[in-house]
């Protein structure tokens, strides 16, 4: 077996064991990223010099004995993450030169756990996208299928570890910008439960709906990625002070008895054969594990999509005022005064999805519509997390699709933005409630494309999703399988 | 033509609070750095960063509105104010729109003689500050404007009363006691040149009688009390013109021209703002607990009226002087320190009022720094009491305590100057400066009373201050009636 087919897991123990060194596992991604990139476009910035010094830093820590959670690990994190020094650029022309002055917390932690940063990865601009196609930096490229998109916005992030481009990544989950992607590319994606994991240092699109997660190998991965950086930071006032359960620990449970949840309104007559069949094996495998599957019904979900695209786009239209050319970025001055310097930043900084949210969240919010739409949106929000909290009442975890379709092609929704926003109809509900939900892989299509399964917990309830998505995969293998790339 | 007018006016005040930090971020407030040196990735703006609420901010919020009577809201919210400028730097300002932290306050003013008038206080509201802009001011930067973030999220408070003051004096009565209130709390150093006590005023007039209120405009730009008089006295005049002619007062923000004496408007140079307000979601709503409240309440200093009416139940002083002493925090905390060491309210009352407020005058120094502490002062008055001097000497022990620091005793005995009560000694001065003054002795006897104070000068003269004065009157009386 290649060193980069190892899961984050197996890495610890041989580096644990002294079988591998973090210098050769940096020097393999790599070297690995180097030749397979301009066939995924999963990486933006690699960070060569800088893995390689951490890499070493790593060996000298762990030759002394004092190895952390993650020490020596190489990760890749999307470029939505400020890294001191290093180019963050959200997949933005507006970004442009800009170099945080400041590590995001996560990026911090990781760094105290002993992770080697590899570089900063593809996605779609500013978070808003569901195909990695809204880059300033192109289309990433589905690894299983190079003429298919990886899912959005974290698509670099699910493609990179799919791609074996890195142990694991770090994304962000707005609407299913985890779980989406993850379930594409054939890997496994969490989304945290909002205010799990701080959002400093994480530039923002929707700051009620935002969260960090990993995206790994296998759940197991997903669960040590999840320990690194989860927790209360004092930097971020909507993060909870709550304490932090062992993930790892929580995977060994068993699920016989487990309650999960089937919401007649994710099963509905028009989901594709393909991805009903994936889904309803899974069912069958976790009855045969010997969970008890209960009808439920989230009778606010077709509401879902329409409220969030009036939430995220109004807070996102607000969160990216800074970027008006005067700190940092770029700034095109033509000398024609102050109106016409934001006029022609924006419009030459932003692409057309980006624009196209920004004038929808500002609509949203504006005089005389406020009311009817921001407010009524929120109202209806509380109603859709209400739903999933009677539901939890009755039921451990709750199980869906991920997606409607495996990946489409590239290039194929681009001109129908409200069919490119349909695909996320099954993960929206769970990023409005602020609870959490994991994608694992459950199958795939004819073509060969992944399918995923999701699976939603009550909010902090991560150990009971990690739990039954460990022992499905216990179970199962689809997690083995990895793209021919 | 006025009087057939009345005139609305309502204000809003922006109160710069004094606390170490900013309200969002970690910052230091201090006044004069360097540009752009106070300042990190939260109050820069910078994509990634948060807010995170100033406890203390909170605090002094409370304090402003527990002094106004206000009601403090257990739970309020931070909304978010969406527009562009470049001393914005998140295109947005983090205020408090629907739910604001206090509410339903008033202020009494006493603007004449008739008494105390109610103003009612609509809200008060914390927000974060802007930053600055700076004009090129050499050749290559004239076409320039240069951005200063060191104010960006310094805390402030809105402090926007009810449409209940019907003059320019009353304006200014309001603003006077709310600025009192706001430095005596010690939330803001009341600084007008430097910013830190804002106020727009909007102004409106209505013929008399007339229930709905006219069109106001806002008037902004107006640093010192003075202005605010003027400012608004023109505006009404303005308006009362333009109403009279006919015409009709605009809804719109006018800048007051210092210089000029007049309001402009600024039509044209801004467009109708629509700032999108709505919950901001970096936040989570302010809870204010009964508890909280009460730890404030007990905590805060003495407010002026309070302190006011204290000083006249508690040392039998007269209200004007109880409000002179009140009047500064610092001066009235001077009076009490020096009572903590001598007993007569009244005598300490004039020396602060008179010869050390003087000193301070002619310095330009704040009574802090006085030299003579109060210890030292009361050392001096007790010296008077105990006769030990006159009050002519004490004046000159005074200034030499002031400048040299020294206590009353030292210098009295340094330079001699302990008074002379001994009678026989004065009596033989008297008989000395009789013996060589025979003329004016005459015309004294002969009905020109005035005189008698020629022969007082002469005494003092001859025992070089020294002689008690009230036992030289009433010898010299004697001496004189034969």
């Amino acid at each position: 077996m290649e060193l980069i087919d190892l899961a984050i897991h197996e890495m610890k123990e041989k580096l644990a064991g002294r079988e591998i060194s973090a210098s050769e596992l940096t020097a393999a991604f790599l070297n690995r990223v180097a030749r397979t990139n301009d066939r995924v476009n999963a990486y933006v910035t690699v960070c060569a010099d800088e893995a390689g010094k951490a890499a070493t830093d790593a060996d000298r820590r762990i030759a002394a004995g004092g190895a952390g959670p993650l020490t020596g690990i190489p990760i890749a994190l999307k470029d939505i993450f400020c890294t001191r020094g290093i180019r963050t650029t959200c997949a933005s022309n507006i970004l442009d030169g800009f170099l945080p002055p400041y590590d995001a917390t996560t990026v911090r932690l990781l760094k105290e756990a002993g992770a080697v940063l590899l570089g900063k990865l593809n996605m779609d601009e500013f978070a808003m996208g569901s195909s990695n196609e809204n880059s300033a930096f192109g289309p990433v490229r589905n690894p299983w299928n190079p003429e298919r998109v990886s899912g959005g916005s974290s698509g670099g992030s699910a493609a990179c570890v799919a791609a074996r481009q890195a142990a694991g990544a770090l994304g962000t989950d707005t609407g299913g910008s985890i779980r989406q992607p993850a379930a594409f590319c054939g890997v496994v994606g969490l989304k945290p439960t909002y205010g799990r994991v701080s959002r400093y240092g994480v530039i923002a699109y929707a700051s009620s709906l935002d969260q960090v997660g990993p995206l790994g190998r296998d759940v197991e991965d997903c669960a040590l990625l999840l320990q690194a950086v989860a927790g209360h930071d004092p930097c971020d006032s909507t993060s909870i002070d709550t304490p932090v359960p062992d993930y790892r620990a929580a995977l060994d449970q068993k699920v016989r008895g487990l309650r999960i949840g089937l919401p007649e309104e994710y099963f509905i007559d028009g989901l594709d054969p393909e991805i009903r069949g994936a889904v309803d094996k899974a069912i069958e495998t976790f009855r045969a594990l010997g969970a008890e599957m209960v009808p439920i019904s989230l009778p606010h979900t077709s509401y879902a999509v329409a409220a969030y695209y009036l939430i995220a786009t109004a807070e996102a239209s607000s969160n990216l005022a800074r970027y008006d050319g005067v700190r940092y970025g770029n700034r095109i001055d033509q000398g024609a005064g102050l109106l016409d310097m934001y006029q022609q930043t924006r419009a030459a900084g932003f692409g057309a999805e980006v624009k196209r949210r920004i004038m929808l969240g500002t609509y949203a919010l504006s005089a005389g519509y406020y009311d009817a739409y921001y407010l009524k949106a929120q109202k209806v929000r509380t109603l859709v997390r209400q739903d999933f909290l009677n539901a939890f009442e009755k039921v451990d975890v709750i199980l869906t699709p991920v997606a409607p379709s495996a990946a489409f092609g590239l290039g194929e929704k681009l001109d129908d933005p409200l069919q490119m926003y349909l695909s996320d109809i099954f993960t929206i509900p769970i990023n409005l409630a602020g609870t959490c939900g994991l994608s694992v892989p459950c199958g795939f299509t004819g073509e060969g494309l992944p399918v995923g399964l999701q699976l939603v917990g009550r909010p902090f309830g991560e150990a009971d999703i990690l739990r039954a998505g460990h022992a499905f995969e216990q179970a199962t293998e689809w997690h083995k399988r990895k793209p021919e790339i | 033509m006025l009087s057939k007018y009345e005139t609305v006016i309502g204000l809003e005040v922006h109160v710069q609070l004094t606390t170490a930090t900013k309200i969002f971020c970690g910052c230091a407030t201090r006044f004069g750095a360097d540009p752009n040196t106070q300042t990190c990735p939260v109050c820069l703006g910078l994509p990634g960063a948060l807010p995170v609420l100033n406890g203390r901010a909170v605090e002094f919020a409370i304090m402003a509105g527990l002094a106004t009577d206000c009601r403090i809201a257990p739970r309020s919210i931070f909304a978010r104010k969406n527009y562009f400028y470049p001393d914005l730097p998140k295109g947005y300002q983090i205020s408090q729109f629907e739910l604001p932290v206090c509410e339903h306050g008033s202020l009494d003013i006493f603007a004449d003689e008739s008494g105390p008038k109610k103003i009612g206080i609509t809200r008060i509201h914390m927000e974060e500050d802007a930053g600055k802009l700076l004009h090129g001011e050499t050749a290559e930067t004239a076409e320039a404007s240069f951005v200063d973030l060191n104010r960006a999220c310094t805390p402030l408070l809105e402090i926007v009363s009810e449409p209940d003051l019907r003059s320019a004096d009353e304006a200014v009565a309001y603003l006077k006691e709310l600025h009192q209130i706001v430095v005596y709390l010690g939330i803001c150093d009341g600084s007008m040149e430097q910013g830190s006590f804002r106020c727009d005023a909007n102004v409106s007039v209505r013929p008399r009688g007339q229930k709905e209120l006219g069109t106001r405009a806002e008037l902004k730009n107006i640093n010192s009390f003075r202005f605010v008089k003027q400012a608004i006295e023109y505006e009404v005049e303005r308006q009362v013109d333009l109403v009279e002619d006919g015409g009709k007062v605009i809804q719109e923000t006018r800048l007051f021209d210092a210089a000029a004496g007049v309001t402009r408007s600024m039509r044209g140079k801004e467009e109708a703002h629509d700032y999108r307000y709505f919950p901001d979601p970096d936040l989570v709503p302010l809870v204010i607990s009964a508890d909280w409240i009460e730890r404030v309440r007990t905590g805060m200093p003495e407010l002026p009226r309070e302190k006011v009416a204290r000083f006249v139940a508690d040392f039998d002083l007269a209200l004007y002087d109880a409000e002179v002493l009140a009047a500064s925090r610092a001066v009235a905390d001077y009076f009490e320190a020096c009572l903590g060491h001598y007993g007569n309210a009244k005598a300490c009352a004039n020396w602060v009022m008179g010869e050390v407020q003087r000193r301070l005058n002619e310095e330009g120094i704040a009574i802090n720094a006085a030299p003579v502490t109060p210890v030292l002062l009361a050392g001096l008055l007790a010296r008077i009491d105990d006769q030990t001097i006159s009050g002519k000497i004490a004046k000159t022990v005074f200034e030499e305590m002031w400048k040299t620091g020294s206590d009353a005793d030292a210098i009295i005995a340094a330079r001699g100057l302990k008074q002379v009560t001994d009678t026989g000694a004065i009596e033989q001065i008297i008989d000395e400066v009789l013996a060589a003054n025979p003329a004016q002795v005459e015309e004294y006897r002969s009905g020109k009373e005035k005189v008698f104070g020629f022969f007082v000068g002469q005494v003092m003269k001859a025992s070089r201050g020294k002689a008690n004065p009230a036992a030289v009157n009433e010898l010299l009386k004697k001496k004189l009636a034969g």
